[in-house]
């Protein structure tokens, strides 16, 4: 097969490990390039895309105030994909993480309408908390368990959950649980996280949550089993694992932080439970996952990153009157262009010439 | 009892008219999905063809003034809203099939990315406008209007029912037919059928895996456009309405499963969708609250996923290399 | 041109093949006529199928020219082979499982207008027509069974004009009905003027179809002759060729002791079709069972199954016997059980990186799927796997950039076997069973692990080896096993059995006359 004869100008072949200095080297010159051609987008509307970039750096980290709401946003991205992680290290495509969010505030919006006012601060937090694990993880079990039973397509059936969990909250908004004008009423000091440095104390659970991950994954037999068999369920069976039974397992791990998610968003950041409470962290913390390659510490930068364009673009908003939604598009170029330089890093291009067909040849 | 008759009909018209960005969005779908690619962008794809859609008719109108035929603009804002969603599959199929991204990963980005360009796009060209982005009456007639003379429309009862829908639904019939047949009945549609099946057979048997992988992509994209467009220009009056147009994308994704891969059940699927849609407001039932309606089109998607991995019937199955990726090298 | 039958359609000349350090095909020679069945014979790993997809366009040879109707010609794809009408019928079919028959063939083919299936369904028929191929052209794939499934492969090959048809081990997979119909329809295809290749290893099949044989061995070509003038006896010894002293070590053991006992084990694969057929034998600590048998014979699914990695029929057990004399049955438990029951029962399965190894980790990771269950409480075991990791390195000499880094699927084939049957020997295991435990490693390596082996016999384990090279057999094993088509055929004294004895269980249940049952 190597000597296909009319060889392609370019073949691919794997590259065997490259320098840690050469990848990190694609990775920034692919933010980079991203960035350059959110300039273009800048320019579109008539504005100096390095004043435009200054405002948004101004605006999301040039102070303490800033700071503080940029972090609130990258808190919940941080959250869910860490959730996602060991799904994807098993092969398994949760993409219901929006609706494992809005399950886990679900549940812990029904404690909090239960108990607030009968129960002190603390316990009644935890017991929220407790609700958001619960649901969120139910609703991440039912697809593992089709998935397992009867091999039903996780993709698109995590993809439809969202929607019925969302559906549902909205029901409650507007129907049984609605206060006035299709909101609910806010929660009671009780039933909201208290705030360390000016931010409310989601960013310690989601960094203890970050250190809890890392260890799971490297240093527990469960991680260890997600890890075998997102490389061979085959090998996974020989080894004595019960596949379909760790699909579970992990789906409601993952569905679980994505619960502890919506729990920090509902009881830290709104305080309140409404049907977009997820509001696209579900879909955007998946790419954030696969961006870090999974690593929970490489995650706390990539979700800091896409929170300081999101918030930067705001401030463009008010600013300079350039469309928020420029932080999706720029957030979007990033995307792609680092999902494209992945490619650069696994695979090394050899063009057609005599060289390498004797180097072919010599093998 | 008449009373019940027309209101069932004007369900049924209006249900087709929520039913028809759907069909576009689906049919899309699932050509991109015949090749074997999962793009998950539809959500945005959808969006950005609703902006230069939109877009390309305000435009139009601008540069010919009152002399705007309505025909040429409804030329103008498919081709627009084509060319967008061709761009965006674009990279999609680029990413995923050339440099080997994950496609759920892809499809996602570039929904985030979509539906930022829409409604990038969508609110810069109201500030430009000075606020208001609309075209004139004149015009809006010929996207939500029926093409059919009065004569027909008016004829009791099936008068509405068969003529009485904008030119969109018309065309999208024509394509669904027409992608059925396609699909069914010519060497190509086979040959890309087996490439989104068994991309390793096809390629053995010399079909180029990857031109199929793209063209299906780009051109389903473009379709898929289409619909945004035609949700923004007939149900949003030619203004922009981000909050109308979310989660339609994500509808057809749904809906591409319910009619199991199969473009002519996009017809009366599309029907039914529109109509779950807007139910609540024709037919609202007490016991039945708004949002539960809502969410019926995808309970019953997760009830049919369920149902063909459980009766695995062959014939019912998402195409089989579905959102796997297929490098020669690996055979 | 006018083609005459019994002319050379293709010449091959002095074809040598290399992959790495290893000789496919050593200066190849062989002529495929026009009119007649040329069968392809040798054992496992004797160069026919590599010989052969040279024709296919799947390799190119290093060596040596390939000639048509006497010009030499060059074949660098599929596709070139198909220009001058080769066309080759692979083990694996490559088939779209929701298409009909007609729609496989078809698929690729480019012509004018549209798409005529019911024009396409007949000319397809008349090829059906006039070879005697029986199959209902609008059936679905996923519908076929293995036998039709093949038709339409083969049927696909003549549709696309191929006079030169090779078919790589057709019968492995039929009914010795439907081997009938297919030897049927290759006759119709003979006296149609094409020229046939069978690839196999069946001697019965080889006399019933053939007009020639070829017999290839390791990679060498031994000659070729009339079927009509030879025995199965005679062919058997051209395959196997005269025993190779290899001098391999088998000291005998003190005692034996019986450590499993297999009673009528029946096990079916997905389609029903039955790969273990009744099988009943014991296994002692301090010998080495060998199993031979042609390739798919049950071998796969008998280490599986004892494994509790196949499903097994009623009826079916298999008794462990531990070393404090405790008996357990092992039928229908998982390797989950099995481990928690303490049973030290130890695999080295076939496909290395699909079961057994994983890929993409480094060796302790590697180490670490037999021994994470011995951390503490949730946490993985990460000492134990270490020290043993680095034992196995420094024992068994495997060659590693890095032991925690380097990922499994970087090492040569050797390094990896040593991590598998190391990490596998590691716990001094009751039954040790290995399958295809040397292939593609080198003679070095290929002696370590034999050494391990018979260390791990005299330690007192029992050892079943599955293999595939006579030779190594008969010097490595204290008994032979030998399967034919998921039956026992014979058990016999490794010490006293000659090749040619096993070579004919192989191909023929109870090879004739009773085997020997010694212990």
């Amino acid at each position: 097969m190597k000597h296909e004869a009319n060889t392609p100008l370019i073949r691919l072949a794997k590259r065997d490990a490259m320098s840690g200095g050469a990848i990190w080297a694609i990775r920034v010159g692919s933010i980079v390039l991203s960035l350059l051609i959110g300039c273009l987008v800048i320019l579109i509307t008539g504005n100096n895309p390095f004043k435009a970039y200054g405002v948004m750096i101004q605006g999301s980290l040039g102070g303490k105030v800033y700071l503080q709401q940029t972090i609130k946003i990258a808190i919940p991205l941080l959250g869910c994909a860490l959730a996602i992680a060991p799904c994807f290290k098993m092969r398994f495509w949760n993409i219901g993480a929006e609706g494992q969010i809005t399950a886990g505030a679900l549940g812990a919006t029904l404690i909090a309408r239960l108990l607030d006012g009968k129960l002190p601060s603390l316990p009644l937090l935890l017991l929220m908390c407790l609700a958001a694990i619960v649901a969120g993880g139910i609703w991440g079990l039912i697809p593992a368990f089709f998935k397992a039973k009867w091999n039903s397509n996780e993709t698109l059936f995590t993809l439809m959950m969202n929607y019925i969990i969302i559906g549902v909250v909205g029901w409650l908004q507007n129907g049984p649980w609605e206060a006035r004008q299709g909101r609910m009423a806010q929660f009671s000091k009780d039933a909201t996280l208290p705030k360390v440095l000016g931010i409310h104390c989601g960013w310690i659970i989601v960094l203890v949550l970050v250190l809890l991950m890392f260890f799971y994954m490297r240093y527990t037999k469960q991680g260890f089993e997600i890890a075998v068999i997102g490389d061979s369920k085959n090998t996974a069976s020989y080894a004595g694992m019960k596949v379909g039974y760790v699909m579970m397992r992990t789906m409601f791990l993952s569905g679980a932080i994505c619960g502890i998610t919506g729990f920090i968003i509902l009881s830290g950041a709104n305080g309140t439970l409404a049907s977009n409470i997820a509001n696209g962290v579900g879909f955007t913390a998946i790419t954030v996952a696969w961006l870090s390659q999974l690593n929970p510490f490489a995650m706390i930068v990539i979700s800091m990153m896409l929170a300081i364009l999101t918030k930067g673009a705001d401030t463009l908003q008010t600013q300079m009157n350039v469309p928020a939604s420029l932080s999706n598009i720029i957030i979007g170029l990033l995307l792609f262009c680092m999902l494209g330089c992945e490619f650069f890093i696994n695979f090394k291009m050899i063009f057609r010439s005599r060289k390498t067909e004797k180097e072919v040849d010599a093998k | 009892m008449t009373g019940f008759i027309n209101g069932l009909i004007l369900l049924i018209v209006a249900a087709i008219s929520y039913g028809t960005p759907l069909m576009f969005g689906t049919l899309g779908e699932i050509l991109t999905e015949k090749s074997g690619n999962l793009n998950l962008g539809v959500e945005g794809i959808m969006f950005m063809g609703g902006a230069f859609g939109l877009g390309g008719v305000f435009y139009y109108e601008k540069l010919v003034g009152e002399n705007a035929n309505g025909v040429v603009a409804i030329l103008v804002a498919i081709l627009a809203a084509f060319i967008a969603g061709a761009f965006a599959s674009l990279i999609f199929s680029f990413l995923t099939t050339t440099l080997r991204a994950n496609q759920n990963v892809t499809g996602l980005a570039l929904s985030i990315f979509g539906t930022g360009v829409g409604q990038f796009t969508g609110e810069l060209m109201r500030v430009k406008a000075g606020g208001y982005v609309t075209i004139s009456n004149g015009l809006k007639v010929f996207f939500s209007n029926t093409p059919f003379p009065k004569a027909l429309t008016d004829i009791p009862y099936v008068g509405q029912l068969l003529f009485g829908h904008s030119v969109f639904f018309y065309l999208g019939l024509l394509l669904a037919i027409g992608m059925h047949l396609y699909l069914n009945k010519t060497r190509s549609g086979m040959f890309l059928k087996a490439v989104g099946e068994n991309p390793a057979t096809a390629d053995a048997a010399g079909i180029n895996v990857a031109r199929n992988k793209y063209a299906a992509t780009i051109i389903g994209g473009g379709i898929s456009a289409i619909g945004g467009m035609i949700y923004i220009t007939s149900i949003a009056s030619c203004v922009w309405n981000h909050e109308g147009l979310a989660g339609v994308g994500w509808l057809a994704v749904a809906l591409v499963i319910f009619c199991l891969w199969r473009p002519l059940s996009t017809i009366w699927g599309s029907i039914l969708f529109g109509a779950l849609m807007i139910m609540y407001l024709r037919f609202p039932l007490p016991f039945i609250p708004t949002d539960i309606y809502k969410i019926l089109p995808y309970v019953v998607t997760i009830a049919v996923l369920i149902l063909t991995s459980l009766r695995n019937n062959k014939d019912k199955q998402p195409p089989a290399s579905l959102g796997l990726p297929y490098f020669r090298e690996e055979r | 041109m006018v083609r005459l039958e019994g002319q050379n359609a293709i010449e091959l000349r002095n074809i040598t093949k290399r992959f790495g350090s290893v000789v496919a095909n050593d200066r190849i020679c062989l002529s495929l006529k026009r009119g007649q069945i040329l069968s392809l014979l040798g054992e496992n790993g004797s160069g026919k199928t590599t010989l052969m997809n040279m024709l296919a366009g799947i390799y190119l040879p290093d060596e040596g020219e390939i000639l048509a109707d006497g010009k030499p010609i060059t074949i660098r794809s599929p596709k070139d082979a198909f220009d001058h009408k080769i066309g080759m019928i692979h083990q694996h079919y490559k088939l779209v499982e929701v298409f009909t028959a007609t729609q496989n063939i078809i698929l690729g083919l480019k012509a004018k207008g549209g798409l005529n299936l019911a024009e396409a369904n007949r000319k397809v028929q008349e090829i059906c027509d006039r070879y005697g191929f029986e199959i209902d052209l609008k059936k679905k794939v996923y519908d076929m069974s293995v036998s039709e499934k093949q038709t339409v492969e083969i049927v696909k090959v003549l549709y696309r004009g191929a006079d030169i048809l090779i078919l790589d081990e057709p019968t492995a997979v039929l009914t010795p009905q439907e081997t009938d119909k297919l030897f049927a329809v290759m006759r119709n295809m003979k006296a149609d003027g094409k020229a046939l290749v069978i690839i196999t290893h069946k001697l019965n099949e080889v006399m019933a179809i053939s007009d020639e044989v070829a017999v290839l061995r390791k990679g060498k070509y031994i000659g070729t002759v009339k079927t009509a003038e030879t025995s199965p006896q005679a062919l058997t010894d051209m395959m196997v060729g005269h025993a190779v002293t290899l001098n391999i070590d088998r000291p005998q053991a003190d005692e034996l002791k019986k450590r499993l006992k297999i009673g009528n084990l029946t096990v079916k694969d997905k389609e029903g079709v039955k790969k273990l057929d009744d099988v009943s034998f014991e296994a002692f600590g301090g010998e080495i069972l060998g199993v031979a048998g042609v390739a798919g014979s049950g071998q796969k699914e008998l280490l599986e199954a004892i494994a509790g990695l196949q499903k097994l029929e009623h009826g079916s057990s298999i008794l462990y016997i531990a070393p404090d004399g405790r008996e357990q049955e092992l039928y229908n438990l998982t390797p989950l059980d099995i481990i928690k029951k303490g049973i030290l029962l130890s695999f080295v399965p076939e496909d290395r990186f699909g079961m057994g190894l994983v890929g993409g980790m480094n060796i302790t990771d590697n180490i670490r799927l037999r021994t994470y269950r011995d951390g503490k409480l949730m946490l993985s075991d990460f000492a134990e796997s270490k020290a043993l990791a680095e034992k196995i390195v420094t024992d068994l000499e495997v060659v590693t950039p890095d032991i925690n880094r380097t990922p499994l699927r970087r090492l040569s084939g050797g390094n990896v076997q040593k991590v598998l049957v190391g990490r596998e020997i590691s716990f001094n295991p009751t039954i040790l069973m290995t399958a295809y435990a040397v292939r593609g490693l080198d003679i070095n390596t290929s002696y370590a692990i034999y050494n391990l082996l018979t260390a791990q016999k005299m330690r007192g384990a029992a050892v079943i080896y599955v293999g595939e090279d006579l030779d190594v057999l008969l010097e490595l094993c204290d008994r032979i096993l030998v399967l034919c088509g998921g039956k026992v055929s014979g058990v016999v004294d490794a010490k006293n059995a000659t090749k040619e004895e096993i070579g004919l269980l192989m191909t023929t249940v109870g090879g004739g006359k009773e085997a020997t049952n010694e212990a």
